[in-house]
């Protein structure tokens, strides 16, 4: 059983404060508990965790390079299996080094079967190299890479589905989680970790800095991006959806107006298609995950 | 000293950086409003609230940088956020 | 025992007394016949050893990365192409102080693309802290493996190592080899004990990142070790030859040097080439010699000027070329010469699996004679 008192990342690290990626390490590690080595990738964890020689981990932790935490995993798992031992192994990535340029080795990794869980702490963009674009940057987010300007909302693309990509590999447990819900999240790291085989976790990790908005609100955003449907926690088995956070939802817009980065949506002109776009895909998210709770009175 | 060879540690050094001088303001906690539901500690990012021996929640001063999240979602609001006096 | 074998095969058979944990390669010509023997080693249960079937040559050396940092004696085989995808974790496993043995089955790089030998592909990779080897013959490319474990593990080295074999000439070629039996390694290469692991017992970080105030430091340790491996490698090597009779103590051999007045320099297989040629020019009165260099990183600089400084003129065959300068072999061997005021004349060679013959190898001792050099060797007349 694994004690949830323990701190295994410490005080110390150099995240900004109200870091949603810093809550993310300690709830996945408290989660994971001490039989556990932790491969991260190149990103703002990896280099507020660990400048030479203050690390903040407290359980054995490698970081390689950006694009290869798949693959180092592979090696780690391979030779705890060879020596018979017994610990976890944890990725943790952030969603450039998942969505965008580990895609190859966490393809062949995932495919090949190892047993490990992959966690990707995703605040939607390059936030370690000056907030640019992902492959998990919402629809309409100004970046510095996809600035708002006089011609351009942000963000033309909409998020790439990487759970589902996960789960098309045959990752026997795939779930999305948020840090506004830790215990939700550490219940499904646990059960990322007691399943055989690569298992995928998803978490909604806001960025005060790069999303714009004061640190003491980073949970009340990841929770209104819950509450409108934009993020949907779920939970997918040998690739079927099981479970799915339920919500009243709430219109789009109570979201997108917390933060600098949708700020042009609604300044100095509010953009009414543009949020109808948006109030689009969260109907979308509402439909195919089946949040939506129905008041009595409706 | 010499350096550890391939640039690794043992843990215990991040403390070494005292993150709470980035502190501006300063989360005070009212033990008449606290209901001890942990909801501060849960979601600290330096995971640096914990319950004192007579059984409250305080926050370490040396690491706490004043983010303000305990503050906001404390069910109680029994956490104010005051500004640091240095 | 000795054996006819395929060069591919020997090497495989040497990694397996190596007996690697953890193997993760990925197909590349001329490399396939050494990670398919490997592959069908463990199929058959001859070596108990994990082997990953990685999906590019980035991952490959990544997860030896990872097994080898998890305390598992690690193995890999590339070239070409695929040693230059994992350019950036080459340099990344010597910065993590990570003993990785990699085969090098040297071939060209592209474009054009080329799947014949070459040494670009080892030779780019010079600055990365990687320890590397050239055998001249498949015996060599076998006894080198045995001894590129026993110094990349050693804990004053700490380094990874590239054994690196021409493509085709050697790894394609059946030779006789000398087999050694498991029980002979076993003796000569100790049980693989990390320097440190990952352990959940004993938690440690690796890998954390370098700010100005450390990362200078942390490049003068590798290239310190990289330095003293050399006594490292002489102490292993006399003693891989009082075992087995092979002295592979000296990073350098001369061959008919004594007396030269002019010599070649040279690594890997074209040095037997070489050697026929220098026979012949001998019985003609010529007086030539050769220095093979085995290791090229840490470069014996120290005894390459003394295995030189009784020389006239010397000539370096490249079979690499830095763009715009020269070969790398001789821009080494010039500042090894630098104040004896030797002349040093550099000759490309061979890129792309141009043959290098015998009368080549003389047509360029004539060459230097008369001081011509600093050339591609053996050009078609269209582009001249």
């Amino acid at each position: 059983m694994v004690d949830k008192t323990l701190e295994l990342f410490d005080c110390g690290h150099r995240a900004c404060g109200g870091c949603g990626a810093a809550l993310v390490a300690r709830l996945v590690t408290k989660a994971a508990g001490t039989d556990t080595i932790v491969v991260s990738a190149t990103g703002c964890m990896e280099v507020f965790s660990t400048p030479y020689p203050e690390t903040a981990w407290k359980v054995p932790w490698i970081h390689s390079l950006f694009e290869n935490a798949s693959a180092v995993a592979s090696g780690v798992e391979a030779a705890l299996k060879k020596q018979g031992r017994k610990e976890k192994v944890v990725i943790m990535a952030g969603d450039g080094a998942t969505f965008d340029i580990g895609m190859i080795c966490i393809s062949g990794a995932f495919e090949r079967g190892h047993d490990f869980t992959y966690i990707c702490y995703d605040n939607e963009a390059y936030m370690n190299t000056g907030i640019q674009r992902s492959g998990a940057t919402p629809y309409d987010a100004s970046t510095t890479t996809t600035p708002a300007g006089k011609c351009s909302f942000g963000n033309k693309l909409p998020k790439k589905d990487m759970p589902q990509i996960l789960a098309a590999h045959g990752a026997p447990y795939v779930a999305t989680a948020s840090i506004a819900y830790p215990a939700d999240l550490m219940q499904k790291v646990e059960k990322a970790i007691n399943t055989r085989g690569p298992c995928y976790v998803q978490v909604h990790a806001p960025c005060c800095t790069g999303w714009g908005f004061e640190g003491d609100q980073t949970i009340a955003v990841a929770k209104l991006a819950i509450e409108t449907g934009l993020w949907v926690n779920y939970e997918m088995v040998d690739g079927k959806v099981v479970k799915a956070k339920k919500v009243v939802r709430k219109p789009v817009e109570e979201y997108l107006k917390t933060q600098k980065r949708f700020r042009h949506l609604f300044k100095p002109t509010r953009q009414d298609a543009e949020i109808a776009v948006i109030q689009a895909m969260a109907d979308r998210n509402a439909e195919k995950y089946a949040i939506d709770i129905k008041l009595k009175n409706e | 000293m010499a350096l550890a060879v391939g640039c690794r540690a043992r843990p215990g050094k991040s403390r070494d950086n005292k993150t709470g001088s980035w502190r501006v303001f300063k989360p005070v906690f009212d033990k008449e409003k606290c209901t001890k539901c942990g909801s501060c500690m849960t979601l600290c990012p330096e995971g640096c609230i914990h319950e004192t021996e007579e059984g409250f929640v305080a926050p370490d001063y040396t690491y706490c940088k004043g983010c303000g999240i305990c503050a906001e979602e404390c069910p109680g609001e029994a956490i104010e956020m005051k500004q640091e006096e240095k | 025992m000795r054996e006819i074998t395929e060069g591919s095969h020997a090497v495989a058979d040497a990694v397996r007394l190596c007996r690697p944990q953890v193997i993760a390669a990925y197909p590349i010509t001329p490399q396939t016949h050494i990670v398919e023997a490997l592959a069908d080693m463990v199929a058959n249960c001859q070596l108990d050893a994990e082997y990953i079937t990685v999906e590019n040559e980035l991952s490959a050396l990544s997860a030896c990365i990872g097994a080898s940092a998890a305390g598992s004696r690690t193995y890999s085989a590339t070239t070409s192409q695929g040693l230059a995808l994992m350019f950036e974790v080459c340099f990344n496993a010597a910065g993590m102080r990570l003993p990785i043995v990699m085969s090098i089955a040297n071939r060209a790089l592209g474009a054009p693309l080329s799947i014949w030998n070459d040494q670009q592909d080892s030779i780019s990779l010079r600055d990365s802290g990687w320890l590397q080897f050239y055998a001249e013959d498949n015996q060599e490319a076998t006894d080198l493996h045995y001894l590129a474990y026993r110094v990349a593990e050693d804990h004053s080295v700490l380094l990874p190592a590239f054994v690196c074999f021409d493509g085709f000439i050697l790894s394609h070629t059946y030779e006789p080899i000398d087999m050694l039996s498991q029980e002979d390694i076993d003796r000569f290469l100790p049980k693989f004990t990390p320097y440190e692991r990952l352990d959940a017992a004993d938690p440690i970080s690796f890998g954390m990142y370098a700010t100005p105030d450390y990362y200078l430091e942390f490049k003068y340790e590798m290239d310190r070790a990289l330095k003293e491996s050399k006594a490292i490698i002489h102490k292993a090597g006399k003693e891989f030859g009082q075992m087995f009779g092979r002295d592979y103590s000296a990073m350098v051999e001369g061959y008919r040097l004594e007396d030269a007045d002019t010599a070649i320099v040279a690594l890997g297989s074209i040095c037997g080439t070489t050697k026929d040629a220098i026979d012949e020019m001998r019985d003609e009165g010529k007086k030539v010699g050769l220095l093979k260099i085995r290791v090229f990183r840490p470069f014996p600089t120290e005894d390459v000027a003394k295995a030189l400084s009784h020389v006239q003129r010397v000539a370096v065959l490249d079979k690499n070329i830095s763009l715009g300068a020269k070969g790398a072999v001789a821009l080494e061997v010039k500042d090894a010469l630098y104040s004896s005021g030797i002349p040093v004349k550099d000759y490309i060679i061979g890129l792309g699996g141009r043959d290098v013959r015998k009368r080549d190898i003389k047509a360029i001792v004539a060459l230097v004679e008369k001081g011509q050099g600093d050339m591609f060797y053996g050009l078609r007349k269209e582009v001249l």
